[in-house]
């Protein structure tokens, strides 16, 4: 078992009456990716705040590298790197006079300033652009700009909240490639927050979290097998004989045959070429559904995480609804 | 593991201080950086005091009869008015941008830094004091063109004066954007204080014989005793006077002077009507007042 650098107990975060963050424990282990999935307002960003000694626990406690976040604040700061929600960049300055300042602040010692600024910026690929300002920067190169910064300490963890959001898809995988080789070269603990599950899926563990509360807490294969294997759904020339065989010669149990038969199997790929070539009756369609982390959320909570703006979107049909029943 | 969990307590003290110091360099210099690059801020920063100087102050000249037929011009009287003024309006708006970095996320990269949140404070304050005095010394070079020569007790005098109530205004203007979430709030605060302090502080009329309730309003002005300080200092030697006080008409006195007759002058108002003492005291109290409720406000902050 790997050292654990981040122990969280019993946290809890009040903002007057309400309370974001209800009592959560879990641990980090050192080199891992860890993830934080939930929807908007779930107490991701409030977690991270205190782990990030920008807020106060309300009561609990957090141990960051042996440092409390809240005695050792200084020596938790000096440990961590994080990358904002929102940007925090200065625009009106350079990309290079921004890390500048942020080696100052940090304290990096002199004569490994450059070197650590270029490497950084290497790696981000930003390197030819580190003369121009900001503000004429993309989003993406941003961001990236960002995640340079947080590293340019060497933090052992680093801190990344909703690290692609409102990016492109091509520019969040990009991202999460500099992630997954930032994990392999160097020794650093990465901490972050999505409310996407595919990318929750490039987490080593997750925590689901949902009103405050740790709902879940795995990997992403063992959550996603408690909700079930793979489910199979085919259409035959005639679902009624192949239903009895599936029974009688398969012993699998039919799920659901309103116009379909959908059954269970555990590992969908294998299961597949061989049942296709053996099966007595004709298979006119045939489909494999793996269940993904929106399963799992699904069957935690009974709801699905929405993307931003569909509650919204949601309401004002339901506005509308309403509007035409009072018409009428 | 950490050397820093074995330092003594004097090793604590230092490395506390050390973080202070550091943050609060790199919070002025940034401020410095961002005022340097921004070509329209430098422009208005020697066109402004301009502006107020040699367009308002010619033509204020003609409607202040005071200074009718002296020798003294009232530009001159003025001048010093118009300094505190610039480090006025420079401090305040320094201090203000505050709210434009925490808008644009920059502060919340210094609040999570390994500094305490008072060399944020600190750093404002004296970046924003920086500036103004830099707008200050352009002034001060102007000098001579408002018909006061320069001494160098004159500039020294003045120097002091300006980064005292520099550093006070601008601890000012942090501790107000403290507790500003936008910039909706800003025209207050331009309204309900820059304004009113200015009018009331004697930059552009001698603060002789006004209404009671006016004459109190200036004496609980901070900066009446900055415009009080900055005139004595400037003017030092130098008369304002008026012929007024005989009360020769017009028409009459303009044939006076072209019968090249020399009217006896009396001296209207008081360059100076605090000690300058007591006006650097009080600057320089509510200076630290300002600046410890700053760095208290900032250092308590979430």
């Amino acid at each position: 078992m790997a050292e654990k650098i981040i122990t969280v107990k019993d946290l809890v975060k009040k903002y007057g009456e309400l309370e974001a963050v209800k009592g959560i424990s879990f641990d980090v282990e050192q080199g891992e990716v860890f993830g934080f999935l939930g929807p908007n307002g779930a107490g991701k960003t409030t977690t991270i705040n205190v782990l990030c000694t920008l807020l106060s626990p309300s009561s609990g406690n957090a141990v960051l590298d042996g440092h409390d976040v809240t005695r050792d604040r200084d020596l938790v700061r000096e440990s961590i790197g994080l990358v904002f929600q929102d940007p925090s960049l200065d625009d009106r300055l350079t990309a290079r006079e921004n890390l500048e300042f942020h080696a100052y602040a940090y304290r990096v010692p002199k004569d490994e300033r450059d070197e650590r600024i270029r490497e950084v910026l290497e790696m981000v690929e930003l390197l030819d652009r580190e003369k121009d300002h900001v503000k004429t920067f993309s989003g993406g190169m941003k961001r990236r700009l960002e995640i340079a910064r947080g590293l340019l300490h060497y933090p052992k963890v680093l801190f990344l909240d909703e690290p692609t959001i409102g990016l492109d898809p091509q520019t969040r995988n990009h991202i999460w490639e500099y992630i997954r080789e930032l994990k392999k070269r160097h020794d650093i603990t990465i901490f972050l927050t999505t409310h996407y599950m595919d990318e929750a899926e490039n987490c080593d563990r997750i925590a689901v979290i949902d009103y405050g509360k740790i709902i879940a807490l795995d990997t992403p294969e063992s959550l996603k097998n408690q909700v079930g294997g793979d489910v199979v759904k085919i259409r035959t020339d005639d679902d009624k004989r192949a239903e009895v065989v599936l029974r009688e010669d398969y012993e699998v149990e039919i799920i659901d045959e309103r116009d379909c038969l959908c059954f269970e199997v555990e590992s969908g790929e294998n299961f597949i070429p061989g049942f296709i070539k053996d099966f007595p009756v004709t298979i006119n369609a045939i489909n494999l559904h793996r269940p993904t982390l929106d399963d799992v959320f699904l069957k935690l909570t009974g709801r699905e995480i929405r993307p931003e703006g569909a509650d919204e979107l949601e309401a004002m049909r339901a506005f509308a609804r309403g509007f035409r029943n009072k018409q009428r | 593991m950490e050397e820093t969990e074995v330092l003594s307590g004097a090793g604590v003290v230092k490395e506390k201080l050390a973080r202070l110091a550091v943050g609060t360099y790199i919070v002025w210099l940034r401020d410095l950086k961002n005022f340097w690059r921004d070509t329209m801020r430098r422009i208005g920063a020697i066109v402004q005091p301009l502006i107020y100087l040699f367009l308002l102050g010619t033509g204020l000249e003609a409607a202040f009869q005071v200074f009718g037929g002296g020798d003294t011009e009232y530009v001159t009287f003025m001048y010093p008015g118009i300094v505190a003024m610039t480090v006025l309006f420079t401090s305040m708006f320094s201090a203000i941008s505050i709210i434009w970095d925490r808008e644009f996320g920059f502060l919340k990269e210094m609040m999570v830094a390994p500094m305490p949140r008072s060399s944020l404070a600190l750093g404002k304050v004296l970046g924003g004091a920086t500036t103004a005095l830099l707008q200050g010394i352009i002034l001060l070079v102007l000098m001579p063109l408002v018909g006061i020569p320069y001494t160098l007790e004159k500039i020294f005098l003045m120097l002091l004066v300006m980064i005292v109530i520099s550093l006070g205004l601008t601890s000012m203007g942090v501790l107000i954007a403290s507790r500003m979430r936008s910039f909706e709030g800003f025209p207050i605060v331009m309204n309900f204080i820059l304004l009113p302090m200015f009018f009331l502080s004697g930059a552009m009329f001698p603060l002789q014989d006004l209404p009671g309730w006016m004459d109190v309003l200036t004496k609980v002005n901070p900066m009446t005793y900055g415009v009080d300080a900055l005139r004595g200092a400037a003017l030092k030697g130098i008369e304002i006077t008026s012929t007024s006080a005989l009360q020769i008409p017009p028409d009459l006195m303009a044939k006076l002077t072209e019968a090249g007759v020399q009217m006896p002058q009396t001296p209207m108002l008081q360059n100076q009507v605090y000690p300058l003492w007591m006006s650097l005291v009080i600057v320089t109290g509510f200076g630290l007042l300002m600046l410890f409720l700053a760095v208290w406000r900032f250092s308590r902050q979430e």
